[in-house]
């Protein structure tokens, strides 16, 4: 039982260390008050404890503490907000250029792909050093996906896409843990995230079965779905050229211009009558209840790699105002 | 009860006996009466608020939906709510004036139009329930139209949700209504009974405040989810 | 209820009359508070009971106690039942019920039906749950999160919403009488600058229970509606949205929490003013927070959604806005402290929960500003860190609270005294076994724990069984004042008017109080807090 107690988690990102540094701020912060309200009232309860003969003073207040008192700790409070929200800003803005790992939770278990082609289950194999997004979805209840080592933790939904990034610093392993309640296993819906070497991550790419990048197999899917035949890169088809349409902005029959991104073509592909593109009809077949999630995680896959990454934009989840969550 | 030592002025029975005066409970019941009011508008509000978020998402659907409703029936029960509103507002100063008969005929009239609403929401429930439109196992809404500027078919699930949210809110309002028309079923047996006179009329008061909260908020459900989108479809 | 003896034969509202009719039946405000009284602490043992087996359960890493299915109806039915079954009534329907006409001076509530209405209501929303819980319980987390409560879960999920919603509404009901009680039927005199700090809270705590509890209602009830009738306003695969469920559920619980931690404070500002014989420092800084709370309150609920998906500027906003709220609470805190100042300090039972609560309360609020700040919350949310911090509040702070303000006005309520030494040591092991549960869970949460967690990795063993091993203390904590209180009633020394020599108007009267309160209608006309024109009594220890 003792051969294992540790008592703070490791560092194995580049947030980490950002992470820690405000919270033991916080825990100095902290253990200060309580040492200075702590230490008042132990005097206070010892000097003025009840005497024969000794009367209590009655004090109204002071208006003067009570302004010092407040507007102080609000100040501290704004810094540490302040300090906080950069950081929680930095963690949700994944860079552009990371490598992308789609993840699919259910219960019980994990099941991710990476943009490569190797698919895991419960298991994510990373090199170091390199800035990794994740991108999920839920085929049933939400989960949530926390790597304490890294510092990050994000829900996982269902109908949906959520994002989450780190880069690793270190090589080792570390625990991956569901951490919203999802039912019976919740408690066993945990992994391991395996950071290697840059080398022996390139090994164990080349090792592993894979069946081709994840984009390839959207490539595949694209055609065996018939969406080539409306869809095409030759001529204007009846449905629009979607060569660079990922990560800019589409013009809608009703309107709106929105910005083609996951969730976007997400949408398109299962209820496409609720994004018709200005211009064209509405005949596209819904495909909702005829793919999986890991089909359309290799189809998004595809269609973002017809687009080269958008110069000077956020890759992924893009942070322009609209609805938060899209229609489906 | 013994009586309190701290001994009043004379009152009737209806003074109970841990307020000091008559006035004090007066304003004590009519007090209540809002805060209750109140957190029926938290209650309702909960509602409206998902309303809101699904139709700015879905208004296609919503527009279909609110179409498909019998416009003619909801508004002969617009009308009859503000009418019995009107009922009620009369019987509160015909109890203030000490007229029993009046009262209690004016009371009877409320709970007619309390009744001829349910008895009317009841057959446009049956049309929905017909036309399968309650959501469910059954649920069907391939009939609806979609107007010409809407694109694609209606999505058959944001149309339940429609329907969903129309079935819970006028179920919960026919709930508050039925609970009103007890209510006044209470008040229109002891007006008759000759409890209520211009001393004493509280309870006339504060059931008629409940009364028009509830038509209130039907004032609120009708436009929402009545005239949606009337504009003539062709 | 047993007839109690009492010694001295005046006439008060225990013996006034007697028989189960008359207790079952009763529309006095002070029989009803004992009612609520004995009804909470059934449930206070149910939840507690299940909180053991939990505690139990993760002693060992893997789940050797009970299976996964089972622990995860342990932890949710823990949740709500402590929170909806006995932290919501406790304070506010057994001391507010008491002691808010006495307080001001009045004879009763001004609606002593609805009272009675609102324990049958609680007692009916318990009898339901009791029977959720003997037929198979529920998994849902108190949280009832969808799509999991309204499309996968197999459990009770609709009788536990409807039995919830019905509690709701007994809360609804106590916070609209306190609030038109404050208002209409103040003695002659008792102006609002001279209301004890306590009626205060309990007031801004009634705000909220009005405003707030009527939301839960509803989202209850749409999820209640979505499982029995297959609607599908929360279910994605029909356009529904979960976070939807999150919004409205947070709308109420988290101002919930306020509901849980004012009437506690209510107690910690009458309890210091009497022990340290001084008019609080700052009263209309401390009246004025409540208030405050109250408000804020309503303004910080998405702060349990920071990982949940909500936009990134929700976010700002709310973290910003939870630190605003946190200003009020640090007010009193400071004030209270300030109160010590030159004051004549006793250590009776109910300052030294007073005490524990001041600290306890520190550190769980303290710990909440960790969780209001974003970058903090994403590694820590849906861990021990968040259970610790809020059963630091919630225990260290609410039932340190409860139990300080039962020991204070015990004399009052029963007419006897419990035995102060045996209330000593059931304060401190209270305080000892809580700060050894609950402590080694910050750790364990920053650590990466999550929480609802049946197993988990060994290297967390050690915290956990340091954690269990204080729950067993605190358990002992809890049961000795169930035993003495119940002792004291055939056995315990006769109380007089003011044991404490305490100011309020409570105090006036005989203990324990005559059915209407007062034998003659009081007329304020001094300032709350007088203890400079009060005598320290006989009871109150002098210190050498």
């Amino acid at each position: 039982m003792f051969d294992n107690f540790p008592l703070w988690p490791i560092r194995a990102s580049t947030g980490a260390g950002n992470v820690d540094a405000l919270f033991i701020f916080l825990l100095a912060l902290s253990a200060l008050m309580c040492a200075a309200i702590f230490a008042m009232i132990l005097v206070f309860a010892t000097k003025y404890r009840r005497r024969a003969g000794v009367k209590a003073e009655q004090i109204e207040g002071s208006s003067a503490l009570e302004i010092t008192w407040s507007v102080i700790p609000m100040a501290i409070f704004m810094v540490i907000f302040a300090w906080g929200a950069v950081i929680y800003f930095h963690e949700r803005t994944p860079p552009r250029d990371a490598s992308e790992v789609y993840v699919v939770a259910k219960q019980w278990m994990w099941k991710l792909q990476h943009q490569e082609g190797p698919r895991e289950i419960n298991e994510l194999h990373v090199p170091v050093g390199r800035d990794v997004k994740l991108i999920m979805t839920s085929q049933d209840v939400i989960h949530s996906f926390y790597v304490p080592a890294f510092r990050i933790k994000q829900d996982v939904l269902p109908g949906r896409y959520t994002t989450a990034w780190f880069r690793a610093t270190r090589p080792g392993v570390y625990h991956l843990f569901c951490s919203q309640y999802c039912g019976t296993m919740h408690s066993g819906m945990i992994g391991q995230v395996t950071v290697m070497e840059p080398a022996q991550y390139e090994a164990w790419l080349a090792g592993g079965i894979t069946a081709g990048s994840l984009a390839a197999s959207g490539d595949s899917l694209f055609q065996q779905l018939g969406c080539s035949t409306c869809h095409r890169f030759d001529v204007q088809g009846r449905g629009p050229n979607l060569v660079g349409l990922f990560g800019h902005p589409v013009h809608l029959e009703d309107g709106r211009t929105v910005i083609a991104d996951e969730n976007y073509i997400r949408q398109c592909i299962l209820s496409p009558h609720t994004n018709i593109p200005s211009g064209f009809k509405p005949i596209m077949p819904v495909f909702q209840g005829l793919v999986s999630e890991e089909q359309l995680t290799a189809l998004v896959a595809y269609i973002k790699s017809l687009s080269p990454p958008p110069a000077g934009g956020q890759g992924g989840i893009s942070l322009a105002p609209k609805p938060q969550y899209p229609k489906e | 009860m013994s009586d309190s030592p701290i001994t009043v002025e004379e009152h009737g029975p209806e003074l109970r006996h841990h307020f000091v005066d008559a006035e004090q409970q007066r304003d004590a019941a009519s007090l209540g009466m809002w805060l209750f009011l109140a957190t029926e508008i938290m209650f309702f509000g909960g509602m409206f608020c998902a309303y809101l978020i699904y139709r700015y998402w879905y208004y296609n659907e919503f527009a279909a939906g609110s179409r498909s409703i019998d416009i003619y029936l909801g508004t002969i029960n617009t009308a009859v709510l503000i009418c019995s509103s009107l009922t009620v507002a009369l019987g509160v100063r015909a109890a203030q004036m000490g007229k029993r008969k009046l009262l209690v005929t004016l009371l009877l009239i409320t709970i007619v139009f309390g009744l001829a609403f349910l008895g009317i929401k009841g057959v446009e429930w049956y049309q929905k329930f017909e036309e399968h439109h309650v959501p469910g196992n059954s649920f069907n809404a391939s009939d609806l139209e979609r107007p010409p500027y809407s694109h694609g078919e209606i999505d058959q699930r944001h149309e339940q949700i429609y329907f969903s949210l129309y079935f819970a809110m006028t179920g919960l309002h026919a709930l508050h209504m039925i609970i009103g028309i007890g209510i006044f079923v209470f008040l229109t047996y002891y007006a008759w009974k000759g409890r209520y006179s211009p001393k004493y009329y509280t309870p006339v008061e504060i059931g008629g405040l409940y009364w028009h909260f509830v038509d209130i908020v039907w004032i609120y459900l009708f436009p929402l989810l009545y005239l949606i989108d009337r504009k003539p479809l062709r | 209820m047993a007839t109690v003896a009492i010694a001295a034969e005046r006439e008060n509202y225990l013996n006034q009359e007697y028989g189960i009719r008359s207790w079952l039946l009763t529309t006095d405000h002070k029989r009803i508070a004992l009612l609520y009284l004995a009804s909470i602490t059934f449930f206070f043992f149910v939840g507690g009971f299940f909180a053991l087996l939990i505690r139990l359960e993760l002693l060992t890493p893997a789940g050797h106690l009970v299976q996964a299915d089972t622990y995860n109806k342990l932890f949710s039915m823990h949740g709500q039942v402590m929170i909806f079954f006995f932290l919501i009534p406790s304070i506010p329907a057994v001391l507010g019920n008491f002691l808010v006409p006495l307080m001001i001076g009045a004879k009763d509530l001004a609606f002593p039906r609805i009272n009675l209405l609102s324990w049958y209501l609680y007692i009916i929303a318990g009898t339901i749950y009791v029977h959720c819980i003997v037929t198979g319980g529920v998994d849902t987390g108190w949280t009832f999160y969808t799509p999991f409560s309204t499309a996968f879960s197999n459990t009770r999920v609709i009788e536990a919403g409807i039995s919830i919603f019905i509690a709701g509404f007994s809360s609804i009901l106590t916070g609209l009488n306190f609030v038109v009680t404050v208002h209409r039927m103040r003695a002659p005199g008792m102006t609002w600058s001279r209301l004890p700090l306590f009626i205060w809270a309990m007031y801004a705590t009634s705000i909220i229970q009005l405003l707030g509890t009527p939301v839960l209602a509803i989202t209850l009830l749409l999820v209640v509606f979505e499982r029995a009738f297959n609607l599908g306003i929360f279910d994605p695969t029909r356009g529904g949205d979960p976070l939807l469920f999150q919004h409205l559920f947070w709308f109420y619980s988290h101002p919930a929490v306020y509901i849980m931690i004012l009437p506690a404070m209510a107690v910690e500002s009458e309890v210091v003013a009497c022990f340290t014989r001084k008019r609080i420092f700052g009263y209309n800084f401390v009246a004025m927070s409540s208030i405050a709370i109250a408000v804020f309150g309503f303004l910080v609920w998405a702060h349990h959604m920071f990982v949940a998906g909500i936009s990134l500027y929700s976010a700002l906003i709310f973290s910003i806005l939870s630190y605003l709220v946190a200003v009020p609470s640090a007010i009193k805190v400071f004030n209270w402290t300030a109160t010590m100042y030159k004051g004549s300090i006793s250590f009776t039972t109910p300052m030294l929960y007073a005490f524990g609560f001041i600290g306890l309360f520190t550190m769980g609020g303290l710990t909440g500003l960790f969780l209001a700040c974003l970058g903090i919350d994403v590694h820590v949310h849906d861990t021990y860190f968040v259970i610790a911090h809020f059963h630091y509040i919630m225990v260290g702070g609410a039932v340190m609270g409860y139990l300080g303000g039962l020991h204070f006005w015990w004399p009052k309520i029963s007419g006897r005294m419990y035995p102060e030494g045996w209330g000593r040591l059931a304060a401190l092991l209270v305080f000892a076994g809580f700060n050894l549960t609950f402590f080694p869970q910050f750790i364990l949460g920053y650590m990466g724990m999550p929480r609802r967690y049946w197993q988990y990795p060994p290297e967390f063993q050690v915290l956990n069984v340091l954690s269990t091993a204080g729950s067993t203390i605190l358990a002992v904590g809890y049961v000795l004042p169930m035993v003495y209180f119940l002792w004291s009633m055939r056995y315990g020394k006769i109380a007089n008017d003011n044991p404490w020599g305490a100011a309020g108007l409570e105090w006036k009267t005989s203990s324990p109080p005559p059915t209407f309160n007062f034998k003659e209608a009081p007329e304020v006309t001094w300032e709350a807090y007088n203890y400079d024109e009060i005598p320290a009594p006989a009871e109150v220890p002098v210190e050498r």
